[in-house]
């Protein structure tokens, strides 16, 4: 999209087309020819991957749809029929409800990489932002799918959920009971939350759309995090990226299939293979893996509203990271020695949430009640992003950087220009 | 717009404008069904009552009803769980409020203004931090429990620690004799 199009079309039809709907010629432009730094490693092939997860679920959610019965009296019957009844159905369900695990898998070592290598900074401000919002489409389509079920989990995950909504002042109560159409989680709930959880991905489709079309206008970031000079730091991203995404992507392919074929439970919880009942609370409610760390700040915060606030600031956060990293010059922690150990601290710090999160409330661990450690994990995240990353910006000074990608990657003799 | 300037407003202008204002407020008037239709239906707002008898309902024991859609908690107090009740300092709780809907917003949560009757208390069984269901005879004040988020509540139903803000709300209910209430 940027750049000159190098696209020639034959003679007959693929000139005829061209001139009529330039389809082959975007198709040429931005995924055959399409420069690309020669030094994207394997964290560079989740972008792609993602892409799979996204047609997996589409492809396996409407098949669902056909069996699934969105009523609140027959819903949690219709998914077991589709598991013992329709062919098949058993491997659609498992696909599906792994796929979603695996979708966020994928999509968080793609958000650790864009925050390691610096891809939010300029000019891939809009590029992180549209995928803050892609994290956060996911995340409601993966809320309203896991309520489809009807179990006990899916039932009281909605409940604590929607509920969160009653923290705003004054007129909170009257959101909920417009969110469920009820006085409390019931069948109108179910109803439009299917209607949703079919609707959204497609609204995610549409924004990935723009990601990518962000993206291709700078073009790739890559490790060293500078930016290219010149054609011999990249090669066409067919067959170069076309091969090595493929690749990651069967061994992608090969855990995501050992989950569903081994493990088909390993992520769910068994309580959701009992009917929602509105009377009674499971003992422990656990919100997905994915969800677990928001969760945990949520509950380290005796205070209602105010722990909603932190729990939907940690998002929001995500918007601004572009402008709170102060360090403009230099994109890629690999040249940022400082900034460097602080990530790793972050990645702790968010794995020690999701930790915390997945035990109960007043869960004590070598002496020390989890509620803390939350509330610490909570402060790190929030220092991280609004303390650290603008400070550490100022002080810190970073190694040199290299050249030039192909001189990096090929060392001083091959960046001559004459390759 | 045109190759003619004037000050004062043309024909033209005034299609523009009236075009422009017509079609805002149309799209405001359409939207707003598009909204509405969320909210609960005819059906569900047809408020329903519930009767409880009480007769089977032993001292120390909470009855578990469904009343729209939530759990409905009704306990027969012993009388040292009416004591300790009892015993507790208004002034001292996270919500002073009595949070009863057959008396003023304003009342104050006393053990009285809890429960009519002192040895039967009836409460919406819905946590105020995030609607999950406590559970009775739990957590340090004997009264619930809430599993979710870790919400205690004392013998009157009242909060007591933890991050739910408020009392568990108490509905309208009447004594239809000494052995029934009606709930709604």
């Amino acid at each position: 999209m940027s750049g000159q199009s190098t696209y020639n079309p034959k003679p007959g039809f693929e000139t005829w087309l061209d001139q009529r709907l330039p389809l082959p010629r975007l198709m040429h432009d931005t995924m055959q020819t399409f420069p690309t730094p020669r030094n994207l490693n394997i964290w560079y092939t989740f972008g792609g991957i993602l892409t799979f997860c996204l047609g997996v679920q589409i492809l396996t959610g409407i098949v669902l749809a056909m069996h699934y019965v969105a009523n609140a009296g027959l819903a949690f019957d219709s998914v077991e029929r589709i598991m013992r009844d329709v062919n098949y159905g058993w491997l659609m369900r498992y696909v599906h409800s792994n796929g979603a695990s695996m979708f966020f898998l994928a999509v968080y070592i793609h958000i650790f990489r864009g925050l390691y290598y610096g891809s939010y900074k300029a000019p891939r401000e809009l590029i992180w932002i549209l995928g803050v919002l892609i994290y956060l489409l996911m995340m409601a389509t993966a809320f309203f799918g896991y309520v489809l079920p009807w179990g006990q989990m899916s039932f009281w995950g909605a409940t604590v959920i929607t509920n969160l909504f009653s923290a705003i002042p004054g007129i909170g109560q009257h959101i909920a009971t417009w969110l469920w159409g009820d006085f409390a989680v019931g069948d109108a709930t179910l109803n439009r939350f299917f209607s949703l959880h079919y609707l959204l991905p497609f609204i995610i489709a549409a924004v990935v759309g723009l990601h990518i079309w962000a993206l291709h206008v700078p073009g790739n970031n890559n490790p060293l995090g500078i930016d290219v000079k010149s054609p011999q730091d990249t090669v066409p991203f067919h067959p170069y990226y076309t091969v090595k995404d493929g690749f990651y992507l069967c061994l992608f392919v090969i855990v995501f299939a050992g989950f569903v074929f081994f493990a088909p439970n390993f992520f769910g919880n068994p309580d959701n293979y009992q009917p929602a009942n509105p009377l009674v609370t499971p003992p422990d409610i656990v919100p997905e893996w994915y969800l677990l760390p928001f969760y945990a700040m949520l509950r380290s915060i005796p205070n209602k509203l105010f722990g909603v606030i932190v729990m939907a600031g940690a998002l929001v956060t995500l918007v601004f990271v572009p402008w709170l990293d102060t360090q403009r010059a230099v994109r890629s922690n690999r040249f940022r020695p400082l900034m460097k150990q602080f990530y790793y601290v972050f990645i702790a710090a968010c794995l020690l949430l999701m930790y915390c999160g997945a035990q109960s409330v007043d869960a004590v661990r070598f002496g020390v009640p989890l509620v803390w450690a939350a509330r610490l994990g909570t402060i790190y995240y929030y220092l991280y992003f609004w303390v650290l990353m603008p400070i550490i910006g100022l002080i810190e000074t970073p190694k040199k950087l290299p050249a030039s990608i192909a001189q990096s990657v090929l060392g001083d003799t091959a960046a001559a220009p004459a390759e | 717009m045109t190759a003619t300037t004037s000050d004062t407003a043309t024909r033209r202008d005034f299609i523009y404008v009236a075009t422009g204002g017509m079609a805002a407020v149309g799209a405001a008037a359409a939207v707003w069904p598009f909204i509405d239709q969320m909210n609960p239906t005819a059906a569900v707002l047809a408020l329903s009552s519930v009767e409880v008898p009480l007769a089977a309902i032993q001292p120390g024991q909470n009855v578990v009803v469904k009343w729209r859609g939530h759990p409905l908690f009704v306990r027969r107090r012993t009388p040292k769980e009416i004591a300790e009740a009892k015993a507790v300092d208004v002034s001292t709780l996270p919500d002073p409020l009595a949070n009863n809907d057959g008396l003023p917003d304003n009342a104050p949560a006393t053990d009285a203004n809890r429960a009519t009757k002192p040895e039967w208390l009836v409460l919406i069984g819905v946590c105020t931090h995030l609607g999950c269901t406590p559970t009775a005879f739990e957590g340090d004040y004997g009264g619930w429990l809430c599993h979710c988020h870790g919400s205690m509540y004392d013998t009157a139903g009242r909060i007591r620690k933890g991050p739910a803000p408020r009392n568990l709300e108490v509905p309208i209910y009447t004594f239809l004799s000494d052995t029934r209430i009606k709930v709604g």
